[in-house]
């Protein structure tokens, strides 16, 4: 009986002997985590900084209005570039989203099956694609096709890079719902397709949201595809069938030209561009949060339930 | 024309097939029929050939140690293993003179007559208490303002839950305690009417005050449903119920009146249980 007793102390003894060296361990960690972290910052913020302070200059009403001037002569604007960002993203949006969401729920809710396991392999490989093969893809079978370059060229190549990014998100927050819910659902009778939708899709929404949001912001900042597709413009959009605009492009091109004003442009324009994902992430997030049942509404509620 | 005649009355009755049940004396008062139900996660049986008879608005009670297969036998009775990957089940189980696991039935229709409250409260995280009460009425084609609204009070004070939460009912589900929640579930799964009521230790998350609470409500609830409940509490058992399953890894060791298992248990094991020898 005495034996059970001395290793027990014996044990607790282990335990003591290097307290000191593993507060030494746990507070290096910490170091090497917070350096870390401020090496990652500093150029994501330098970069920050730089566009801001070289972009703001550039920024005006005429400049975020008026079709480009003549190159070099530091006139004109980025008007038709923002509204083309605008569109393009509203349509790739429409397409990729609605195609992404929905693999992601066949993926999550239907996908226990081969056809699901080759979806979900591919689907990685997809998100990995290099975008301007994409884009060349999008040129062979729409611009070639059609003859000339399109919007829709555009989209099509754009939803491609967005759909797997969608899909794999919205199966990951779908499987974090627990399965208690679907189980509590399928008890009161109701069929797949509603607790899916109605039950399922709510709790996992935030989780959506974020991927969508993700996957915006990704295609927003695309050049290449571009190129293939909508070739840009220095008009203002005109018909689905025409060479557009988008603010990548514009920047791309700005920077090419060796004159200061353009360059200056240029700077205005990546601004703008990173205002604007900006401006869609937080737009959306906050429409999220204020709803009642939104994720950060949530969120506020549980801490508030803990704290009871 | 008599040979008809006879043929189609048995081709009627025909799903309940054993002579047994065919008896007039016991089909008729039985609600549920679990005839020789096994079931099996990956081959190995969790459950072991198990029949049990519910009579009709009584109350059921199914004990036993952790891992018999109460809450695996329970869920048989509503087919909620169809979402498990991997698990198999034999065997029949009737609902009054229908075969819940016949090919020919959408198990859909059938879970409507059966309500389930789970071991763990799991309203819905995103719906108010009143969206949870009504979820299965609304989702299942129910609109009617005026009928929803007495559905919500009559099956939350069913549920022992109303007065603590009139006042709030747009109150989100997931803001209550965990015993509000538990009982939120009850009236959840009261509110779709179902026939059947299966409980799977609905008590378990309960302080003892809302644990009576649940109890008078199930011993009330015997007026119009048929309910099964799993427990691990014997004297719940003994207090609630008309009749006691004793399972033992997976096999019905002993079923009887609930007075007679407990006073005059026929089987060693289950004497051995219910005087707490083990378990």
């Amino acid at each position: 009986m005495n034996s059970i007793q001395d290793r027990r102390q014996e044990y607790r003894s282990l335990f003591k002997q290097n307290v000191a060296k593993r507060l030494l361990v746990d507070k290096a960690v910490r170091i090497i985590v917070f350096s870390c972290v401020i090496i990652a910052i500093i150029p994501l913020g330098s970069i920050l900084v730089e566009v801001f302070k070289n972009g703001l200059t550039a920024i005006s009403i005429e400049f975020l209005t008026e079709t480009p001037g003549s190159a070099g002569s530091g006139e004109g604007g980025i008007g038709p570039a923002i509204q083309g960002t605008l569109i393009i993203i509203g349509l790739s949006s429409m397409i990729g989203v609605p195609i992404g969401v929905m693999s992601g729920i066949f993926l999550s809710e239907y996908g226990d099956n081969i056809l699901a396991r080759f979806v979900r392999f591919f689907n990685d490989v997809f998100m990995e694609f290099p975008s301007i093969i994409l884009g060349i893809f999008a040129f062979l079978i729409i611009v070639l096709v059609l003859g000339h370059f399109s919007v829709w060229a555009g989209a099509f190549a754009l939803s491609l890079i967005m759909f797997p990014i969608v899909a794999r998100t919205t199966e990951e927050s779908l499987k974090m719902v627990p399965m208690t819910y679907r189980e509590a659902g399928t008890a009161l009778g109701l069929k797949k397709w509603v607790i899916t939708f109605r039950i399922v899709i709510s709790a996992a929404k935030s989780g959506m949201v974020t991927g969508i949001l993700l996957s915006v912001s990704r295609i927003g900042g695309e050049t290449a595809p571009l190129i293939m597709t909508i070739l840009g413009s220095s008009q203002f959009f005109s018909s689905m069938d025409t060479p557009m605009d988008a603010l990548p492009l514009r920047i791309w091109r700005l920077s090419l030209l060796p004159y200061d004003s353009a360059q200056l442009q240029g700077w205005g324009a990546a601004l703008v561009l990173i205002m604007i994902i900006l401006g869609i992430n937080l737009g959306i997030r906050y429409y999220f949060m204020n709803k009642k049942n939104g994720f950060f509404g949530q969120l506020i509620k549980q801490r508030r339930n803990a704290i009871k | 024309m008599t040979a008809m005649t006879t043929k189609s009355t048995i081709m009627e009755s025909s799903p309940i097939t054993t002579p047994e049940y065919r008896s007039p004396i016991d089909a008729s008062k039985y609600k549920m029929i679990a005839e020789n139900v096994t079931v099996s996660y990956g081959g190995i049986d969790a459950v072991k050939n198990v029949t049990m008879k519910f009579k009709e608005k009584s109350v059921t009670a199914l004990i036993g140690p952790s891992g018999c297969g109460k809450t695996t036998f329970l869920r048989c009775l509503n087919r909620m293993h169809d979402m498990t990957k991997n698990a198999k089940v034999t065997g029949k189980v009737m609902i009054d003179d229908i075969d819940l696991y016949s090919k020919e039935i959408d198990p859909i229709y059938h879970r409507r007559k059966v309500g389930m409250v789970f071991q763990k409260p799991n309203p819905f995280p995103t719906m108010s208490i009143y969206d949870n009460v009504t979820a299965g009425l609304r989702l299942n084609g129910v609109r009617d303002k005026k009928i929803l609204d007495e559905i919500v009070e009559d099956s939350l004070k069913m549920a022992y839950l109303w007065d603590e939460v009139k006042n709030d009912l747009k109150k989100s589900a997931i803001e209550l305690s965990g015993g509000q929640q538990q009982r939120l579930c009850i009236a959840r799964a009261l509110a779709i009417q179902p026939e059947v009521l299966l409980m799977d230790e609905p008590a378990s998350a309960l302080d003892p005050i809302a644990t009576q609470k649940i109890e008078e409500t199930i011993i009330e609830l015997k007026n119009d449903y048929t309910i099964i409940i799993v427990t691990h509490n014997m004297q719940q058992a003994i207090r609630v119920s008309d009749y006691t399953g004793f399972m033992y890894l997976g096999d019905l060791i002993e079923f009887s009146e609930t007075k007679k298992l407990f006073t005059d248990p026929k089987d060693e094991l289950t004497a051995k249980y219910v005087q707490g020898h083990f378990g």
